[in-house]
């Protein structure tokens, strides 16, 4: 269980600094372009998506794993 | 088209109206002497039920009186299909005999027992009985069949409107007509492509309401809304179902030679790599079905923790905290809503586009 929970943070900590430096990258390009931002934005939830995603596999075996 | 619609919209609203509201009072002991389950409150809320519960509230004598729709149990099990309400099972404490068979419900689970109704567990507690095909109207299925029809008054109507003479939108249509410039312009035709576009448009349209408006719906807090559809991992791999039969039935033969013969890959290192492919065509189906699922139940589950707090602490000053964050998630939520709707759509729309394009470029 707390072996579990760890785990969890760590995905967390993974999923959070993925995110974040997509959002970081996506600011700096539309600071720099603003008249592409549609596209940035549309590149960024992906990019953010597929982390997700990533993060979320982890939680759903981290459950499987602890159940 | 719209007389047939008011038809079943009536009828639907005899069968709620109809349906003699399920009322019952069970013996319960005063809130305080029990322990607050958030657990297994929240466990509650979040997942089906084969009661559409309205309203529950306390007596003075400390006795619960409760108020429910019964919802059709279908049943099929050893060959014949049994139909019943199910107010016969009085929540649990009455056992359902149907020809030579007897079924009980547990945790919202239907099981066939004998006539005493005697359930055998196993040593972590779940029985062991048989669990018969389950098919029944579920809270589930009955609060989707709603959001079906808030989507048909939705678009039949506007969409008549754009028969004869062009005009421009009103009423309702010009709710609907952004909405569906904005999937069509900025996530289809991106996604797919100009060409292409139209032939994939009544599916992600479709996903896109539905998914929003399921999750809309499970923002009511009150009676006919609040059933947590779009957080039920059976409705999500519903549609990531369809997403993934889309995807690989579409998909050309450059989709199928990058993953079986990737171009400009050595073939030693094919080996690893197709394998790698193959896992992909199945988890990008798999990861819109875990990240609705998951987004939309954990939504649900930290209001209701928000909720609990106040019962949790055991004390009344606690509450303006409570009220105040719990709102603030339900504001969050509703921005979620949306955001998850689109991002299915967009995921959907790009696998699909993936899958699609053609060699040159």
């Amino acid at each position: 269980m707390s072996l579990t929970a760890i785990g969890l943070g760590f995905i967390v900590i993974g999923a959070g600094l993925g995110i974040g430096l997509i959002g970081k990258g996506a600011m700096e390009a539309m600071g720099r372009q603003p008249e592409v931002l549609p596209k940035i934005q549309t590149a960024m939830i992906i990019g953010a998506a597929l982390i997700e995603g990533v993060a979320l596999f982890a939680i759903v075996l981290a459950w499987l794993v602890d159940k | 088209m719209v007389k047939s619609f008011r038809i079943l919209l009536v009828s639907v609203f005899i069968w709620v109206s109809g349906t003699i509201l399920f009322a019952e009072e069970h013996e319960g002991k005063a809130a305080e002497e029990q322990q607050f389950d958030a657990l297994g409150m929240i466990m509650h809320h979040i997942s089906d039920s084969h009661f559409w519960h309205v309203i529950a509230f306390e007596k003075k004598d400390g006795s619960v009186f409760e108020i429910s729709i019964p919802l059709p149990v279908i049943l099929i099990y050893d060959g014949s299909i049994h139909l019943f309400l199910s107010s016969a099972f009085h929540h649990g404490k009455s056992v359902v005999q149907k020809g030579n068979h007897f079924f009980k419900l547990h945790h919202d689970k239907i099981y066939v027992t004998d006539a005493a109704g005697e359930l055998t567990f196993s040593e972590d507690g779940t029985p062991e009985n048989i669990k018969p095909l389950d098919f029944s109207i579920t809270k589930n299925v009955a609060s989707m069949w709603m959001s079906v029809l808030i989507i048909f008054a939705l678009f039949v109507s506007s969409a008549r409107k754009y028969k004869g003479k062009p005009s421009a939108p009103s009423g309702i249509q010009s709710f609907v007509e952004p909405l569906i410039l904005f999937v069509r312009d900025d996530i289809v035709i991106e996604q797919i492509g100009e060409e292409k576009a139209d032939r994939f448009m009544p599916f992600l349209l479709t996903v896109f309401f539905f998914v929003w408006i399921n999750n809309l719906i499970g923002l009511i807090p009150f009676f006919p809304g609040g059933s947590n559809v779009s957080g039920n991992i059976a409705f999500t791999f519903t549609l990531a179902l369809f997403a993934f039969i889309l995807i690989n039935v579409n998909g050309t033969k450059t989709y199928w030679k990058d993953i079986f013969a990737t171009p400009g890959v050595p073939g030693m290192v094919r080996i690893i790599l197709i394998p790698i492919e193959v896992v992909g065509i199945f988890t990008k189906p798999f990861a819109l079905m875990i990240r609705l699922f998951a987004n939309i139940t954990a939504g649900h589950i930290v209001i209701l923790s928000l909720t609990s707090l106040v019962f949790i602490l055991k004390t009344v000053y606690v509450s303006p905290v409570s009220m105040s964050l719990t709102l603030f998630m339900f504001l969050l939520e509703l921005l979620v809503g949306l955001l998850q709707a689109y991002i299915f759509t967009l995921l959907s729309a790009l696998f699909i586009g993936m899958a699609v394009h053609n060699e040159e470029h």
